[in-house]
This record gives C-alpha cells, structure tokens and sequence, in this order.
C-alpha cells in the first residue's frame, strides 16, 4: 500500500478509538437538531408558504448537517500539524522520502471520515423515526441519493483542501489563531451551516456563490431534498471538481513555496 | 473576595504577555456570536417575525444570554477547564491550602478574551434597546441587570455541577456542553417558541426560562399577574445554584487524588 492511504488507514482506526467522547456527541448532536428545528418551525408558522426552501427541505437540511457535522464542519482541526510547523518538528517531516501534500491531506480526511462513521449512524437511526415535524424526510429518489452521496464525498474532499490552505499560511503568520478563526468564522457563515443559503438575503446569497464554501455544505443537502434537480446537481459536482482541482494546485503550490523559505523553530 | 481579584489580576498580566494572539482572540470571540446574531437577523428579515416577538424583542433575549454566557465564561473559566486540575493531579495542592475550594478553583483560570464576545453582546443589546419602543422606568433597568446575573449564576451553576461530576469521571464530561452551549443557543430565542418539554425543561429543571423569558415578559408590559413576581424571577437562579455548590462540597469530600 502507498504511503498516503496506509496513514489515512492508520489515522481512521485511531479516530475510532474515542467512543465515549462520540457518545456525548451524538447527544449533542440531537439536541441541537432538535433546538433548531424548533426555531425554524416557529419562523415557519408565520409567512412560510412564500419561502424558499419548505419546512421539510429545511428539516433534512438541519439533520444532514448534524450527521455529518464531522464530515463537513471547517472548525476543526488538526493541533498536531500546527505544533508541527510552530513546533519546529517539521524539520522530521521533511526528512521523511514523500511529498508532504497528500501525506497531510490523507490525515485530515481520516480525521474527519473515523469521527463521521461513528456518529452519522446513530444519528440517523434516531432522526428517521422522529416524530412529525421533527422527522428526517427520505431523499426524492434515488439518483437524488446517489448524487448526494457523490456531492457530499466531494464536498468532503473540498473541506480538506480549504483546511490545507488554512495550515499552510501558519507558515507564513507562525501562529494559528488568527488566520484560523477568520476563515472558520466566515466559512461556516457562507457554507450555509449557521442559516441555509437560500434563505439568505439575495445580495448575500451572490457573495456565497463565488466562495467555495457552499459546495461543501449548501449544495450536498440541498441535493438530497431535490432542491437541487438532477441536471442541475450533475453541473454542480463538475462544478465541485473544478474548485477542488484550483485549490489542491493552489495549495501544492503555496507549500512548495513556504517549504522552501522554511525556518525550522526551537531546536 | 480580595484574593478573588488578585488570582485576576494577576492572570489578567500573564494573559497580555502575547499580545497580539489575545487580541486576536478577542477579535475572534467577537465574531463568533456576530455570525450567529446575523444568521437571526436575516431569518426575521425573510419571514418578518416570530410568532408573537419582533426582531428586537428577540434581540434583546439574544443579547441577555449572550452577555450572561460570555461573562461566565470569562470568570466561572475555572470550573469549566476543572477536569485539567483532577488530570493533572493539582486539585490535591488547592486541598491544603487555608482558603475554600471554591475561591481557589475560580481563581484558577480566567479567559479574558471572552472580552470580544461581551463587547459582542453589549452592542446587541444596544441595538435591541434602541430599536424598543419600551418606557425604560428604574425598575425596568434593574430587572435588565438581575436578567444578566441571573444567567451568569445558571450557566455557573452547570459549569460547577459538571466539574463536580469529574470528582468520580475524571475525565469532563462532554454531555455538559449540551446545557452550556446548547443552554445558550436555545436560550437566545423566548423561550416559548419551543416545544413544551423544552420549555418546562428549561424553566423547571435549568431555569434560563426564568432569567429570560418570564422577566423578559414584564420589561416589555406583557405580563399578567403581579409585576414584582416577573421581577424577581431571575433570583430563582439562585436557587439552582446553591444545590449546585452543595453538591460540589460533597463531591470535594469524596475525592480521591489521581495520584500523579
């Protein structure tokens, strides 16, 4: 096996080891589904045939993000790699015979594939059989569930690259905090994980369409309820690919650039 | 109450010692709720209002549990990062010295960036105030301020039971992050546009429905029944906070050192 899957391995089968803080989080998780669709229902009583988005599709909206919270959320991330780079033990890792790219972003997806598996079951368990009008609706059909499955997967692979870009300008600023929290704060806003993009004023919403952020969030969900027509998702995941093909390049790049200038920290 | 401020003031100097990464992080505190205020905004923008509330009147509900959040996060910090001393073994050091157990685990940690997100949470209640055609009387004033306290005192009151839960765990337990964060995301909207469970949960059980919603009724002269009773409806927090720290004293009595 090459060296960038065995790690993914690896990582994934760390990952799993932390059931009981999985456990609280899919509690977590149920909670804030349920508080939030409460909110929405009562929005909903008042004007909400003209939305939109219908309560329904906003329903399976709120649950997709819950299941797939690790999978999908940029507020998380690696403390390890940054203590790398600021650490200094980054000089180890460059020792190593591989390209530091793929080894880093197959540890960053790992991460958040072991924390999904362990709590996206369960939820879904749960929350398919809510009663009304809290319950998950099923997808329209099943090339809707099929595409779903293909944008989220991409989707993931887009979260992962947006990540990298955040861990390679540590490089340059040496220390996260800014730099992740700005991107964090702002992406989540425009993924449509705080309120779905549809229902954001239309001057916000053509903000959020030129960021990559939505694709990762917005566009899989909305895929799933049917929001997103067939035709229309098969555009989008091209769509997906283009993003995800400019910002691996992007970020190949960049880290070829810092690793060059790079001063190795502490001794 | 003095030692109180010296463990402040003195991780107040230590904090400041990397400037720049605390005012980035108190730049980040404060954008964090921003999202989330302007998430709200938008919703009432598309739909108008909620059933019975208008933008500032959840506004004003937004800005009392975020203040009283962030406050308890800045000054309750010890009780929240507990498990570390139990971890740690530290705990067994703050046994030995002449001073209760409470002040000293107060004492043991602040997190004065919370500042961003007060500073947040003023400005929404600012925003709340100014957009509420509300005769601001003294008594209306007063109840506002015991509304904060009384927050402040509910989500300590969680923040002390969950340490006291790492007395037998001692590891924290994440399921208390459902009645911190999830308390205040809840709360951040009236109360009473939830399901009844949560409602009755939430006002019996926790009462941020008293610190919130119930005098939230009278400064906006909805109530009915005697107004002095929705006034004083904050101080029931204290009545969550005192079995609170009983059952902390009992958890310090059981404890049993990690021994590292």
């Amino acid at each position: 096996m090459n060296a960038p899957l065995s790690l993914l391995k690896m990582r994934f089968l760390t990952g799993l080891q932390y059931r009981a803080a999985a456990a609280a989080g899919i509690l977590t998780q149920l909670f804030f589904g349920l508080i939030f669709i409460m909110v929405y229902v009562a929005f909903y009583t008042h004007n909400g045939a003209a939305q939109p988005m219908s309560l329904k599709e906003v329903v399976a909206y709120v649950w997709l993000q819950q299941m797939f919270f690790a999978l999908i959320v940029l507020w998380q991330f690696d403390v390890e790699l940054f203590e790398l780079i600021t650490g200094g033990n980054i000089a180890y890792e460059l020792c190593r015979p591989w390209r530091l790219y793929p080894i880093w972003y197959a540890k960053l997806l790992a991460a958040r594939l072991s924390s999904a598996s362990l709590r996206c079951l369960p939820v879904a368990l749960v929350v398919f059989i809510l009663p009304e009008p809290y319950r998950m609706p099923l997808p329209t059909s099943p090339a809707a569930f099929l595409l779903f499955t293909l944008a989220l997967l991409s989707g993931l692979l887009l979260v992962a690259a947006i990540s990298m870009l955040v861990y390679i300008s540590v490089f340059w600023t040496m220390s996260p905090v800014g730099s992740v929290l700005m991107i964090a704060v702002a992406g989540e806003f425009f993924a449509g994980m705080i309120v779905p993009v549809p229902l954001m004023p239309g001057w916000m919403q053509t903000i959020a369409g030129l960021l990559p952020f939505r694709w990762t969030v917005d566009f899989p969900f909305r895929v799933y309820t049917g929001h997103i027509g067939v035709r229309e998702a098969l555009a989008g995941i091209g769509i997906q690919m283009i993003w995800l093909a400019a910002l691996a390049a992007a970020g190949e790049w960049l880290m070829g650039r810092a690793l060059r200038r790079v001063v190795v920290q502490g001794g | 109450m003095r030692l109180y401020f010296k463990y402040m003031s003195i991780l107040f100097k230590s904090q400041l010692q990397y400037r720049t990464s605390f005012w980035l992080l108190c730049a980040g505190q404060f954008f964090v709720p921003f999202t989330v205020f302007a998430g709200i905004y938008f919703l009432f923008e598309r739909f108008g209002k909620l059933p019975g509330w208008t933008f500032h009147e959840a506004a004003l509900c937004f800005g009392v549990i975020h203040m009283a959040f962030s406050v308890s996060e800045c000054f309750v910090r010890g009780f929240d990062a507990f498990s570390n001393l139990i971890v740690r073994g530290d705990f067994d050091r703050l046994l030995v010295r002449p001073r209760g157990t409470v002040i000293q685990v107060l004492g043991s940690n602040f997190e004065f960036t919370r500042f961003g997100r007060m500073l947040q949470s003023a400005v929404v209640l600012g925003i709340a105030v100014s957009g509420l055609s509300v005769q601001w009387t003294p008594a209306k004033i007063i109840t506002l301020i015991l509304m904060i306290f009384g927050g402040v005192a509910v989500f300590s009151g969680i923040y002390i039971l969950a340490a006291t839960f790492c007395f037998w765990t001692v590891q924290a337990l994440e399921v208390a992050n459902i009645f911190t964060d999830g308390g205040r995301e809840m709360a951040q909207y009236p109360l009473d546009i939830y399901a009844k469970w949560v409602t009755r949960f939430f006002t019996f059980i926790i009462p941020f429905g008293a610190v919130s919603y119930l005098p939230l009724l009278y400064i906006l002269d909805r109530t009915d029944g005697p107004d002095l009773l929705y006034m004083a409806m904050p101080l029931a927090s204290l009545l969550f906070l005192l079995p609170c720290l009983a059952v902390w004293r009992i958890g310090v009595r059981r404890y049993r050192s990690t021994g590292s």
